[in-house]
């Protein structure tokens, strides 16, 4: 029989009803072992659900204490948390919607020294961060390390998802290097809609599950576009790229790189 | 064949139960489900029917009890 606790059969019992789940799919995501890298606007909604989903052991990477300014969005958040470490403030709302998930914190800045060893620890990577210097740094190690990349990122009312992954185009593809500092909007020029981010989060949880599980369409080779004052999404194809200089045929970044922080686009 | 004794749930969980029971069974055995929740007699059986598992058989066995044999799909 499957090793579920009468507890577990009743939680899960919506996933295990579905055909595409059943026992089978949710011993998988018990097994699953996924890291979240950023507990801000993405990554609140996104290890919300996947601890309710029982994902077995969910890893948190962020260095960043919770602000006021954060929880217009980053709902794992709670006004009497500011002032914490975020991965301490969301353990503590993992672990009261579902004690079964192993949580693991990381608050070191995620750098080219860490970022290999904290990655070869999971099957795959939510990449929930708020600046390029890291959204380059998590798609080059997960490339060389050969784990999917669960892409999201809002900017104003805009916002963006998919899958990046061996078999697909990686960020790199699409975006070769990092924009020049002065071309990306200030701080105060990036602002965004509260909402937003809940709705890209969960795209990047429900890729997440679905690439755990093995089912549907996932958003490999494809970019997800939401629009959220004209309420549409549309997608772009997006090719492997053979001049990408990460995973094409002449591969030029061969090592980690630590670009410089700066204020960004999300 | 395997006995799966569900007294005391109600649904969905007879259901539940019973799938995870399939699930876990091999080729296109059987399983006898023993309820005592009589909306599960429709309820399981119908369920494990669209999911493509055969119902042999379906009966009450005593005062409290309904006992219902499905045939496992061959995946
Ligand atoms: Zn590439």
């Amino acid at each position: 029989m499957f090793d579920f606790t009468e507890e577990e059969i009743k939680r899960y019992s919506r996933h295990i009803i579905l055909p595409e789940i059943g026992g089978t799919g949710q011993s998988k995501l018990k097994k699953a072992r996924v890291l979240c890298v950023g507990l801000g606007g993405l990554g609140s909604p996104v290890a919300l659900y996947l601890a309710a989903a029982g994902i077995g052991t969910l890893g948190l990477i962020d260095m960043d204490k919770v602000d006021i300014s954060n929880l217009q969005r980053q709902v794992i958040h709670s006004t009497k948390d500011i002032g914490r470490l975020k991965v301490e403030s969301a353990k503590e709302k993992i672990k009261a919607i579902n004690p079964g998930v192993t949580v693991n914190t990381y608050t070191e800045a995620i750098s080219s020294k860490n970022v290999k060893e904290v990655i070869a620890g999971y099957d795959i990577v939510i990449d929930g961060c708020d600046n390029f210097a890291t959204r380059y740094l998590v798609n080059d190690a997960c490339f060389f390390a050969g784990k999917p990349n669960v892409y999201g990122s809002v900017f104003r009312f805009e916002g963006r998802a998919s899958l990046f992954c061996k078999e697909g185009p990686c960020y790199r593809c699409m975006h070769p290097h990092p924009p020049p500092p002065g071309e990306v909007p200030s701080c105060e020029e990036a602002g965004v809609l509260g909402v937003l981010p809940g709705i890209i989060g969960v795209i990047q949880a429900t890729e997440a599950i679905k690439h755990i599980l093995g089912i549907g369409r996932s958003l490999k080779g494809r970019l997800l576009l939401y629009d959220a004052l004209d309420m549409s999404f549309r997608e772009v194809k997006i090719k492997k790229d053979r001049n990408c200089p990460l995973c094409g045929d002449n591969q030029t970044v061969k090592d980690l790189i630590d670009y410089k922080q700066f204020c960004g686009l999300k | 064949m395997k006995t799966l004794d569900i007294k005391g749930e109600v649904c969905p969980y007879t259901f539940v139960k019973t799938k995870l029971a399939l699930e876990h069974i091999k080729g296109s055995d059987t399983l006898k489900v023993i309820t005592d929740h009589m909306p599960a007699v429709d309820n399981v059986s119908r369920s494990c029917s669209n999911e493509g598992h055969e119902i042999v058989s379906s009966k009450k066995i005593n005062d409290t009890d309904w006992e219902i044999v499905i045939r496992k799909k061959l995946s």
